[in-house]
């Protein structure tokens, strides 16, 4: 066991798929001398040679593109854009042809590539550096969009994409790219890409949400549990899609509410589509209405107002408490369901 | 399934012939492979004209694009390939998919949507492919397959297979980024790939000159990459199979990758919507003077091949093409499940929900 972060997670799993297939090898921007922006491919070239570790021109469409070739003829190609906000130049290349290859020649080309980009704000960086723009990939048949929220799930689901037939967004949230440590076995173990993880059980409200946001709605919870004496479920969707709905739908059945939370836009973020297959599925089970904590629907601002912008955990807080007190108003007595 | 002509056997045109004709015929390129170039540019002739009244006839649905005119280029280049290079062309495909061994029926099936097409007609026009001649794939978004070709040359190298990806683009595809990004790539990593414009002069509608900062749209961009500026007469197979011939073993041997600008015109529009109303009047006249395959005819004829050799091949690709159409007629439209599958790897197009 060795305790890493997320970031050295990412690593450890790469080194890892690089030993055990020589199909696998790393492209992008200054992914090799200098081992990536966030230093997730530190090393790798030095241990797998340039060949394998590939420092690409400034040139999303093509480091898309050569990916897509590479993985069509066989090799297992991961392919780091520095930010998910410079993936757009190789949006044409992962919608019209990563994505449907398969599709369009009766699965006799396929296209097995991980795009890794960093995402999410919280590091003070400009809009392009800071933006969550996951469902604009979810919405697209034929990508996986899988996004960890620590280093177990880091090295386990990095493995899993890498080993997968199909193409992957691998969306890393970069604020907590160094947040925690934790105790990361180099076992060779995968997690699986098609079930969200219950990261804690729960009578009262279902919080659902994933990436860095996992941090503030754990926080959240226990917050709920110690002041309020709410027993809220967290669960960490890990694969946006495939959505694993039965997971989310068991929980929802138990606690009849339910709350998203997202740093990205509410309009169309990938959490309307929870809600409307909660609606589809589970209105029933509705004890009152869905909650959404999301980004507001504006441009992710500067340095300084960031913090504005950021979900926090006040915000879940009052959103679960509106959802448990529902249809009352919660007030700041309300200390204890009993009470209400 | 109609199967495709087989060259026939070798003439003794050589022998028959003044001593003069049967040196040229024999020269770096020889009889055999003059044979079957001017097979090729009939078949793609013929293929493409019944192409175009199957859509009269509305047996074909949506759009295509010919390429009647431009024979040359396809059967040049599929001559001096080896069978396991790669293939990469644009919407404008149906000869580069066939002259590497996809059967008549098979492209005509995809064309009509049929079972019996290249890709169960899921692929369209736009999109032939047929992996096991190894064209692998056209790619209906401008500039999109330059980067992919580099891909897979990069493959090659990495694995040291020896084959050579060839990727086929119009003059349109010289203005967009993917262009410049994929052969900058490709040169820096020495990748064995052969960049081939065909330059018919109209990006769709619009003269390439008027919207392209240069004469020449690809030539004059190679120094750009540190490549040689080439151009050659894409309308004469010969002369395309030789600068084919070296890009291709150059690229073999690990020189590197190639920029090609073959010149060459469309006989019809852009596409099945498009009239080509914009050209000057006689231009297409000229041009039809330059017709690749009575070119070449003339010079089979020249070289001492003789005249029944010549129409036996006609004959025969006519009665393929023929064949061929009467066979993608027959086969059945595939059946609404298509819909649903091999969106995703399991073959399917939902998983758990």
């Amino acid at each position: 066991m060795t305790e890493v972060t997320l970031v050295q997670a990412v690593s450890m799993a790469l080194a890892r798929a690089m030993e055990e297939d020589e199909n696998v090898v790393l492209l992008g921007e200054d992914v090799g001398v200098n081992g990536g922006v966030f230093r997730a491919t530190k090393g790798l070239q030095k241990k797998f040679g340039s060949e394998r570790v590939i420092d690409t021109p400034l040139a999303e469409a093509a480091i898309a593109g050569v990916a897509v070739g590479m993985a069509a003829q066989g090799l297992r190609p991961v392919a780091e854009f520095q930010f998910m906000g410079f993936s757009y130049p190789g949006l044409d290349q992962i919608i019209c042809h990563a994505s449907r290859l398969r599709n369009r020649t009766r699965g006799r080309l396929s296209c097995p590539i991980v795009y890794r980009a960093p995402y999410g704000g919280g590091i003070h960086g400009p809009e392009h550096h800071s933006e969550s723009t996951e469902a604009l990939y979810a919405h697209i048949p034929g990508l996986r969009v899988v996004i960890p929220s620590s280093p177990v799930r880091a090295y386990g689901l990095l493995l899993a994409a890498i080993r997968d037939p199909d193409p992957v967004i691998f969306l890393e949230p970069k604020r907590i790219y160094r947040a925690v440590k934790q105790d990361v076995e180099d076992d060779g173990e995968a997690l699986p890409l098609d079930l969200c993880f219950t990261l804690r059980d729960g009578d009262d409200v279902t919080l659902v949400t994933w990436g860095a946001a996992v941090k503030e709605t754990l926080a959240a919870a226990e917050t709920l549990d110690s002041r309020y004496d709410i027993d809220a479920a967290v669960i960490d969707v890990a694969t946006l899609t495939p959505l694993d709905m039965d997971t989310i739908l068991a929980s929802v059945e138990k606690t009849g509410r339910c709350v998203i939370v997202h740093e990205a836009p509410s309009t169309g973020g990938f959490g309307a589509e929870i809600a409307a297959r909660l609606a589809e599925r589970g209105l029933l089970s509705l004890l009152s209405p869905i909650e959404r904590v999301t980004g507001y629907d504006v441009v992710p601002p500067g340095a300084r107002t960031e913090h504005r912008y950021l979900i926090n955990e006040d915000r879940i807080i009052a959103a679960a408490r509106r959802a448990v007190f529902f249809p009352e108003a919660p007030t700041e007595q309300d200390h204890t369901m009993e009470d209400a | 399934m109609a199967r495709k002509p087989k060259a026939p056997a070798k003439s003794k045109a050589a022998a028959k012939a003044p001593a003069n004709s049967g040196s040229r015929l024999n020269d770096d390129i020889g009889e055999d492979k003059r044979l079957k170039m001017f097979q090729l540019q009939l078949e793609v002739r013929h293929l493409e004209t019944r192409a175009h009244d199957l859509f009269l006839q509305n047996l074909v649905k949506g759009t295509s694009h010919l390429a009647v005119g431009q024979e040359a280029i396809a059967s040049g280049f599929a001559t001096a390939m080896r069978s396991d290079d790669y293939t990469f062309c644009t919407y404008r495909g149906h000869a580069h998919t066939m002259v590497r061994g996809a059967s008549m029926t098979a492209v005509l099936g995809e064309l009509m949507g049929r079972e019996c097409g290249l890709l169960n007609g899921k692929g369209g026009s736009m999109h032939l492919t047929s992996v096991e001649h190894g064209a692998m794939g056209s790619y209906a978004i401008i500039g999109a397959h330059l980067p992919i070709a580099a891909g897979a040359a990069w493959k090659s190298q990495y694995l040291g297979t020896g084959q050579v990806s060839v990727c086929f683009f119009g003059d349109g595809t010289t203005n967009i980024g993917a262009f410049h990004e994929a052969i900058n790539m490709a040169a820096v990593w020495k990748l064995p790939v052969v960049f081939v414009c065909e330059n018919n002069l109209y990006m769709e509608y619009t003269p390439i000159g008027d919207v392209t900062a240069v004469e020449h749209p690809a030539a004059d961009r190679a120094s750009a990459y540190g490549l040689p500026s080439i151009i050659v007469d894409g309308n004469d197979a010969d002369a395309v199979y030789r600068v084919a011939r070296d890009a291709i073993e150059m690229a073999r041997e690990g020189g590197g990758p190639s920029l090609i600008e073959a010149k060459t015109y469309r006989h019809f529009g852009h596409s099945r919507a498009d009239p080509a109303k914009y050209r000057p009047e006689g231009e297409l006249e000229e041009w039809m003077k330059k017709d690749p395959i009575p070119m070449y005819r003339q010079r089979l004829l020249d070289f001492g091949i003789g005249e029944n050799v010549v129409s036996s091949i006609e004959e025969m690709v006519m009665k393929a093409v023929d064949d061929a159409t009467e066979a993608a007629k027959a086969s059945p439209e595939p059946g609404s499940e298509y819909l649903f599958k091999d969106v995703w790897a399991d073959g399917g197009a939902s998983w758990r929900n």
